[in-house]
């Protein structure tokens, strides 16, 4: 029971590694039913971790790594990774799901996804900041041979080698902050719990500045905020449909997450020092990434500018929670914890639009939204998703995203008016970009690409893709109309978190 | 089915007066329940509901399970919006109900301007409903922790003036008062059935509602009342005006109820609770009403056009009459239903502001002449040359069962209404009441000499240009800013890119000369040392006789050293 979350996280990884052994002549359903098989059991086990009641960490695993230079493996779970863990799970087993119809190099295919399962459960539970920094890195690799050896040919991989460069220098960054967290914390160590308890650089002065300016850049490259943002959508659009899901849902929370479990309770004085930046950047971030959105004519390039947009709502929510003139810790709390079920609700609906758009290119070879129209007469179920999905991330109530913006926005609001204020217009811009998109393909007279090899006829979501992508979306909608047992988990840990910023 | 239980239900609520209460999120709660002003609004939603959806059975192609979906979605929403008792409840009905519109709005998805109408309107309404998310953080700032409604008046300056601020804003947008207005002249494109709900009993009450319910909120800011009810007399005044230069028949109608949801705006605005809930009751019945009988005729006829609608009322009597029934309550004639409750209202206006009262007349009778020139053409002798063309010549049979039972109880609802306000005596016949009876009825009757000759002003006649404005000011800046910005991020990628291909042309420069120079270097130490190497290989010659005269040049070297040195 005990080493329960080290099995979450290496299931996926040992069955990569007995799936290696299998000749890739096998027949491909043995890898994919693998996969599936090795998804729903991590998802079942996360499930029994989340019923299990308990405050604080939990499940807690440290065992002695490097001992001469403070790092351990030490793994563990609280209401802010909880969350962000079940929702890895879960994505994983939707692109699991979805993929039962790839075909192309299916062993190494399989591998890689296991092998990235098990970087990201590793990155959400990891208390050690090297063993952080080691999945942070191994995500990128897993992720650029995904994109580069199964995405669309040759800009693929220049797309790939760009988003391995550009995140492996934050990366570095990252890295650096932690140098300068671990020399400043008596004794050494990258234990994350030690060094949130000591808070080794409190009182500010130019270490702290230069830790949280290297964690901060290395988080912001990852998460991405503007301007950081444009290893993203290439690397989106030439990826497949899995690995878009996987990136923009589970990849990006690293950096995001990040905030949460490193910057803001590590460096709390130096946090709430320059709190007004995140805010500056978050907002920046909101109404750029929604504007270069609406003048997009590529339908996934468009989703993933979409994702600088809520991943700015988040980097306002953590931003506004460090911001203690004016606002009282309701509000603090109202914007972490909106911050937190932002990562999940972005990563349900997003992932749902990317699997989406995986459907509308297997089917028409192309994302240029001007080659399709009228598509929900041919297929009514595919244009029915994709208007759930896109109403879900537009912010409509009774969905996942609505009640983690509410919460940002209202939990903001008393402690950055103007820029809140501002980032409220955000929604009204993602508003107009759904809305036209949906038009563009779904409604008006029949149009189809006839490009050479178009498979013909244009069909509607086969049995796979709706099983992955429906459920993702019910989940959407559940946390959005009965968000208490999400909320539940998260809000004692983000009022700790609050207390510790707040110290 | 589900409509008819929905009404008995909100019967049975609005005599029980239930309550609930949930949390929410952190210190948020979500609370629905039913008092005096809800207990009106959800009878009035269920019912109307129930009246639209069972005319609408009659049309062939808005039975599909879309269609009722939504529109139970849409007054489900609505019902939830006149419940909630506090703000986050309500926005999020608030909000389900505009994306709900848009569904019903863009039904028939394969025509663009319906498609495109559905935007307008939702886009618009989800400008103002920017006002409620503003108003929701404000609340929570200004120390109204549960967001509870009834608390809001209790909100710490200067947050107070905020919260107000942005729930004025969101119910003008919903309300389709000015500047707003326009989107409802859009949203005409949906089925009939559809503009009936959606100008009756949901979407456009909602607006008025909210501010009937924080009537004490805009009493607190101080400067939103006075606001408030002046948009709402300039709205019901220049609507109204805008009205009669229609010579479509839903366009009417539509630019109608922006006029008289001023009305109710105007009463939220001078405290006149009562008179603002009575007026939107009697509207909702008369609304639906009028806009079932549009939709009627333009199943049976084929058009909305008033001109093309002449003898329409002959030809099908049920609907001429019910809908001149309708028109008559609309124009304020008396003693109908709108006459008593647009009178309450202006009787709460004369006591705060004579002006007020007076644009109030003023629009009162616009109201009369608008009504009046509907009816005027549908009486009027068919055209000889019967060239009409029937759309839909099988579905007639349907139709006229469907919307038979509708239309009547609507209509008798619309006329009767007024009976039992005055009847419960809150309200007394006296000379402002008098007067405004009297100026309808002479109102009605100048129009009817005139009505063919009315004009329509382009400006008037296009809603006031307020769609081009808006396009001008929001909608094309907002596209243009876009597209520059998408732009610098194409040159923002292309500097990152160029950063890295300089690095590998700074790689490959180091690797040309770079290198070299290094490799230069090295070698020169390599060849120096080898040079040195043989130079020190030369005294080692392996004769002792030169390794003695070696040792004898060092000392002597030694030698003078020591001595130069010492």
């Amino acid at each position: 029971m005990t080493a329960v979350l080290s099995l979450i996280v290496f299931l996926p990884a040992v069955v990569a590694a007995m799936l290696l052994l299998v000749p890739a002549t096998a027949p491909r359903r043995v890898f994919t039913g693998a996969w599936v098989a090795v998804s729903v059991v991590d998802l079942a086990l996360v499930v029994a971790v989340w019923l299990t009641p308990g405050t604080g960490f939990r499940f807690e695993e440290r065992v002695a790594w490097m001992p001469t230079v403070g790092i351990s493996y030490h793994v563990g779970v609280d209401g802010i990774s909880l969350p962000l863990v079940a929702l890895t799970a879960v994505l994983f087993a939707a692109c699991a799901v979805f993929a039962l119809r790839e075909n192309r190099r299916v062993k190494g295919y399989v591998a890689l996804f296991l092998a990235l399962q098990t970087v990201s459960l590793g990155l959400f539970v990891a208390l050690d900041l090297i063993l952080f920094f080691l999945f942070f890195d191994l995500s990128i690799v897993f992720m650029y041979f995904l994109i580069a050896g199964w995405g669309h040919g040759e800009r693929a991989r220049a797309a790939a080698l760009k988003f391995f460069l550009y995140t492996f220098l934050g990366s570095l960054a990252l890295l650096l902050g932690f140098i300068v967290l671990y020399l400043a914390a008596e004794p050494h160590t990258f234990d994350i719990v030690e060094l949130v308890a000591a808070d080794p650089l409190a009182g500010g002065g130019p270490a702290a500045g230069l830790a949280l300016l290297a964690i901060g850049v290395g988080l912001a490259v990852k998460t991405p905020t503007v301007p950081f943002h444009t290893w993203l959508p290439p690397a989106h659009t030439e990826a497949p449909a899995t690995g878009s899901a996987i990136l923009a849902a589970i990849l990006l929370k690293m950096g995001t997450y990040g905030f949460v479990r490193i910057a803001m309770p590590m460096l709390p004085d130096t946090w709430r020092q320059y709190a007004v930046v995140a805010v500056v950047v978050g907002v920046v971030s909101v109404l750029y990434g929604a504007l270069v959105a609406l003048a997009q004519t590529d339908l996934k390039r468009m989703i993933a500018y979409t994702s600088v947009n809520h991943m700015g709502y988040v980097v306002l929510g953590v931003g506004a929670a460090g911001i203690l003139a004016g606002s009282d810790e309701q509000a603090r709390q109202l914007a972490t914890t909106g911050a937190v079920t932002q990562m999940v609700a972005h990563g349900l609906i997003t992932g749902a639009l990317f699997l989406l758009t995986g459907v509308l290119y297997d089917r028409g070879r192309s994302y240029d939204m001007a080659a399709y129209s009228g598509l929900a007469g041919r297929t009514p179920l595919f244009a029915a998703a994709f208007a759930v999905a896109a109403f879900a991330s537009l912010g409509l109530p009774g969905f996942a995203g609505f009640i983690a913006e509410f919460q940002i926005f209202t939990g903001a609001l008393a402690s950055a008016p103007v820029a809140t204020a501002l980032a409220v217009l955000g929604i009204l811009v993602t508003a107009a970009l759904f809305l036209r998109a949906l038009q563009r393909v779904f409604l008006g007279a029949e149009r189809l690409p006839d490009a050479p090899g178009t498979p013909r006829p244009f069909a509607d979501l086969h049995l796979s893709e709706t099983a992955a992508i429906v459920p993702l979306l019910v989940l959407a909608t559940v946390i959005g109309v009965l968000p208490r047992f999400l909320l539940d988990v998260i809000e004692p840990a983000s009022r700790a978190l609050v207390e510790l910023v707040a110290r | 089915m589900v409509a008819a239980a929905v009404l008995a239900l909100a019967v049975a609520a609005a005599l029980t007066r239930p309550a609930v209460d949930a949390p929410l999120v952190a210190g948020i709660r979500a609370g629905l329940a039913v008092d005096g002003l809800s207990a009106l609004m959800v009878v009035t939603v269920a019912a109307a509901t129930l009246a639209v959806l069972g005319y609408a059975a009659g049309e062939a192609e808005l039975r599909t399970a879309r269609f009722v979906g939504c529109m139970l979605l849409f007054a489900g929403a609505m019902l939830v919006t006149v419940t909630a008792t506090t703000l986050a409840v309500l926005l999020m009905s608030w909000e389900v109900m505009g994306a709900m519109s848009w569904a019903l709005i863009a039904y028939h998805w394969r025509e663009p301007e319906s498609v495109r109408a559905a935007h307008t309107a939702f886009l618009t309404t989800r400008l103002a409903d920017v006002g409620l998310y503003v108003a929701a953080g404000a609340a929570l700032a200004g120390g109204v922790g549960s967001l509870a409604l009834a608390e809001l008046p209790a909100a710490t300056e200067p947050w107070l003036h905020v919260v107000a601020a942005g729930l004025v804003v969101a119910a003008l947008g919903k309300s389709a008062q000015l500047p707003l207005s326009f989107w409802l002249s859009q949203a005409m494109r949906g089925p009939s059935p559809v503009s009936a709900l959606l100008h009756s009993a949901t979407m456009v009450a909602a607006g008025a509602y909210l501010l009937l319910r924080l009537a004490p909120l805009l009493e607190t800011a101080g400067w939103a009342a006075p606001l408030v009810a002046w948009v709402g007399a300039a709205t019901a005044l220049l609507m109204g005006l805008v009205a009669v230069a229609q010579s479509d028949l839903k366009q009417l109608l539509a630019a109608s109820t922006c006029a008289q949801i001023g009305f109710m705006v105007l009463a939220a605005g001078v405290g006149g609770v009562a008179g603002g809930a009575l007026q939107l009751v009697a509207h909702a019945a008369t609304k639906s009403l009028l806009f079932l009988a549009a939709g009627a005729w333009l199943v049976l006829l084929g058009t909305k056009q008033l001109g093309e609608l002449r003898g329409a009322a002959r030809r099908y009597p049920l609907v001429g009459v019910t809908f001149t029934i309708g028109a008559a309550a609309l124009a304020g004639l008396p003693p109908l239903s709108l006459w008593v409750t647009k009178d309450l209202v202006l009787a709460a206006a004369l006591e705060q502001n004579t002006a007020l009262y007076v644009v109030g007349m003023a629009a009162a009778v616009v109201s009369a002449i608008y009504s009046t020139k509907a009816v005027w053409w549908i009486w009027q002798p068919p055209p000889s040359d019967e060239r009409r063309v029937r759309r839909i010549g099988t579905d007639e049979s349907a139709v006229r069962r469907n919307a038979f039972l509708p239309l009547s109880v609507l209509a008798a609802l619309a006329a009767l209404f007024g009976i039992p306000v005055l009847a419960w005596g809150t309200w007394e016949l006296d000379v402002p009441e008098l007067l405004s009876g009297g100026l309808a009825i002479a109102a009605a009757l100048v129009t009817w000499r005139l009505a063919g000759r009315i004009g329509a002003p382009s400006l008037l006649a296009s809603w006031l240009g307020l769609e081009r404005l808006a396009h001008a000011v929001i909608v094309r800046p907002v596209l243009v800013l876009a597209r520059a910005l998408a732009r610098f991020d194409d040159r923002l990628d292309g500097s990152v890119t160029a950063l890295a291909r300089g690095t590998v042309a700074l790689a490959r420069g180091l690797d040309r000369r770079g290198e070299g120079a290094v490799e230069g270097a090295v070698r020169g130490i390599t060849d120096g040392a080898r040079a040195l190497g043989r130079l020190a290989r030369r005294p080692q010659t392996g004769q002792v006789h030169q390794y003695y005269a070696q040792a004898a040049a060092a000392l002597a070297v030694l030698a003078l050293v020591v001595i130069v040195m010492g």
